[in-house]
């Protein structure tokens, strides 16, 4: 059952990369506003007047 | 504050979003002939390429790979560009990537017609093939990671960790699941055997599930269900604590594929202990994404792209809370090897994969056109069609499955199985089969209504292929936080650390694995041998047909199933097995024990026509194997690429094998003969026999004194 020490391995290697993306994320300050970012995409710059980008499809 | 003009590439989503309509055609066109190939054989045309066990690994793979990857690709480059407020990070990119992936699926749908397969699972695609899928996703990594670097909006929205997620696990598990030894320009054997092989391809099998199948689409979720409700998600918050605990969780689930198999305990009650904890946050997904919606019901009343959301979401709901109850080990004792898991993997790839994608496609393509919708009340019908489809499709199941493994478990008073012909179980659930086939079609008419409603929708508009933006550009420094000076650093590296990984990985673990495999490779019974020249071939030509698609080999330790098929499985018979051949669907019953069970004669005239040997029965017939001849000329490079990955032949014994394959192959061809049967000892009937009459026998040999 050796096999299951590499697969071990490179999940934990993986669990790794995401816990340090995670820190990375914290201490960089990407979750202090946790509230805007989720308005924020509701918002293209888009200027063409043919259709509004808010208006749901028809 | 400085003003960067750019604008947003429409081309790319475009080219993904019409490859998505076409293969999802073709998918599930393929889907719908599997079934018919269910009820009646014959719907094969007599062809070895449209044969059950060849198009349904073409169906699983044209469905996730070809229908479900296009549309990932489609919803990434579309929002990825906006959430970043940056073009993509290179055109040029993105089209080796559109041309490498369409390369890539027709010459799977190529390889796996033509008998060119792994036999592993959502991973049978041959190593050329799978090198090129290295690469191209190689490159897609590469233009995303690009747009995120050069993105112009400080925080990165829970969508784009979600798409971070899926690419860097897809390319660990692809690789680790890939590792073979060709022997030919297109076949090979994998480097793992038996257990070890079974292990690795279900880790990488529910990942791929975890990270193909869910969190792209909850990426996409996030960002195209906001939009198209004009709200934002419920909770922001919770959206950031169930994707890190999902990634989190997810990728120690797998060994509930293997409940009850030769697997040792523990790792199967790891894989439970953490598929029970991923209801937690799988339903955060869910109850997020449904709560999105709160105040704008009304909306849902109205709006198809809404209503596809909404049933979407909620099939994600009902498949993730399945999940976690069937690898419960008393729940998977009745579900696993039966239609219950076909009905389950049907709720997610039709409910959630299906409908996300047809939402995002009715919400996406009036908006690059420039236009409306073409017809409102044809995708409000396409809505209702499918979903009274999915019904269909998954009620029989559900019924079929548990139905069928009842009746496999049913004992007289007398202690004997009530049911003791398979064939007697699968006919009781043959109506089933009619009603899944009636599903898929009204699934399939749906998907038809959808693309001639998308094909008038893109004839009235005029496609705008970019999209002008003036942003303004990123400050290197936040000023609101002081320590950020140093941080700008840190932003890339982490990024580049995350690839800098994988191919740390892949260069080191390439050279510790093969040392660690062949090692544990050694017999621990020791009346199990390695196949012989002609049962090595014999078992390729099982491989080829896809025998392993509808009959396992893996007798689970009931007694129900002892009873019926013989002594259970155990761990050291498979240690020559490269691939491992378990299955995951008795279509038909086990065949691990099938070694000796009948005469010679018997499987050549059922492969021949199965209805002569069991009336009624639903197995295609294989003519072509007893007319045609056995390639011999590979046996020494499969001889020789076995012992590379630690079968014990004996050095030079690649000289003998073709010698020693005739003179077995003569032998029962000889028997064949005198038990009246026209056999030829160089047709390859003759080596499937040989391998049939092998299987399971090897721990035999000692019970006899």
């Amino acid at each position: 059952m050796s096999v299951i020490v590499v697969l071990l391995g490179f999940s934990m290697l993986l669990a790794a990369g995401f816990l340090a993306a995670f820190l990375w994320a914290v201490r960089s300050g990407q979750y202090k506003d946790k509230h805007t970012p989720s308005l924020r995409i509701l918002f293209d710059n888009k200027r063409r007047d043919s259709h509004d980008s808010s208006s749901p499809t028809s | 504050m400085e003003l960067q003009t750019f604008s947003y590439d429409n081309r790319i989503v475009k080219d993904f979003a019409m490859a998505t309509v076409v293969w999802g055609f073709v998918g599930m066109l393929v889907g719908l002939l599997v079934a018919i190939d269910l009820l009646h054989p014959a719907a094969n045309f007599s062809l070895p390429y449209t044969t059950f066990g060849r198009i349904r690994p073409l169906h699983t793979n044209a469905v996730i790979f070809a229908f479900v990857g296009n549309a990932i690709f489609m919803g990434v480059y579309y929002s990825l560009q906006r959430l970043c407020k940056a073009r993509m990070f290179s055109d040029m990119l993105g089209r080796i990537h559109f041309w490498g992936w369409q390369g890539i699926i027709v010459a799977a749908a190529l390889t796996l017609t033509l008998g060119f397969t792994t036999g592993k699972e959502y991973a049978e695609l041959e190593w050329p093939i799978d090198i090129a899928i290295t690469l191209v996703w190689v490159v897609f990594i590469i233009n995303m990671f690009g747009t995120i670097i050069t993105r112009r909006e400080r925080h990165m929205y829970v969508a784009i960790w979600f798409y971070i997620a899926t690419v860097v696990t897809v390319a660990v598990l692809h690789i680790v699941n890939s590792f073979e030894v060709p022997f030919s320009f297109l076949k090979s054997y994998p480097l793992y055997a038996g257990v070890q092989d079974a292990l690795v391809q279900w880790w990488y099998g529910h990942n791929a599930v975890a990270f193909f199948l869910t969190t792209p689409y909850l990426g996409l979720m996030y960002y195209f269900l906001p939009k198209a409700a004009n709200r934002p998600v419920y909770s922001y918050r919770l959206s950031i604590v169930h994707f890190w605990s999902l990634i989190f969780l997810y990728i120690w689930a797998g060994p509930h594929h293997l409940l009850y198999t030769a697997l040792p305990d523990w790792a199967q009650s790891l894989g439970t202990v953490f598929s029970i904890m991923l209801l937690a946050p799988s339903w955060g997904g869910m109850i997020n994404g449904l709560l999105t919606l709160r105040g704008a019901w009304d909306k849902v009343r109205e709006d198809a792209v809404l209503k596809f959301m909404v049933v979407a979401v909620t099939a994600y709901g009902m498949a993730t809370f399945e999940g976690p109850m069937l690898s419960l080990k008393n729940v998977n004792a009745i579900a696993h090897y039966t239609d219950w898991i076909i009905a389950h993997v049907h709720v997610g790839a039709l409910g959630w994969n299906g409908f996300l994608t047809f939402g995002i496609l009715y919400w996406l393509i009036p908006r690059m056109w420039g236009t409306k919708l073409y017809s409102a009340k044809l995708a409000n019908i396409h809505f209702w069609t499918a979903t009274l489809g999915i019904v269909f499709y998954a009620v029989s199941m559900y019924a079929s499955g548990i139905t069928q493994s009842l009746l496999w478990k049913q004992f007289t008073a007398n202690g004997t199985l009530q049911y003791p012909n398979f064939l007697e179980t699968v006919l009781r659930i043959y109506p089933l089969f009619i009603v899944r086939a009636a599903g898929g079609t009204l699934y399939l008419a749906g998907f038809i209504l959808m693309a001639y409603n998308l094909f008038k929708t893109v004839r009235q508009g005029a496609f705008v292929p970019e999209e002008p933006q003036q942003v303004p550009a990123l400050m290197r420094d936040d000023p609101h936080h002081k320590e950020n000076r140093h941080k700008w650093i840190e932003k890339r590296p982490i990024q580049f650390a995350v690839l800098a990984l994988i191919v740390i990985l892949i260069g080191g673990l390439i050279e510790i694995i093969p040392t660690y495999i062949v090692k544990s490779n050694i017999p621990t019974i020791s009346s199990v041998k390695p196949y012989t020249p002609l049962e090595v071939q014999g078992r390729d030509i099982y491989i080829r047909e896809g025998c392993n698609t509808c009959h396992s080999q893996m007798v689970r330790p009931f007694r129900s199933e002892t009873e019926r098929y013989g002594e259970y499985s155990k761990a050291g018979e498979y240690v020559f097995d490269h691939p491992f051949l378990w299955g995951s669907k008795r279509t038909g019953p086990d065949l691990h024990r099938i070694g000796g069970k009948y005469p010679p004669l018997w499987h050549y005239l059922h492969m021949n026509e199965p209805t002569s040997m069991s009336p009624g029965s639903l197995m295609p017939p294989y003519p072509w194997l007893l007319t045609s001849d056995l390639e011999t000329e590979n046996t020494g490079a499969k001889i020789s690429a076995l012992r590379s990955i630690g079968v014990p032949y004996p050095v030079g014994y690649e000289q003998r094998a073709g010698e020693e394959l005739r003179m077995q192959a003569e032998q029962i061809a000889a028997d064949l003969q005198k038990a009246g049967a026209p056999a030829e000892p160089q047709k390859e009937i003759v080596a499937l026999i040989a391998y049939l009459q092998r299987l399971g026998t090897d721990i035999k040999v000692v019970q006899q004194p």
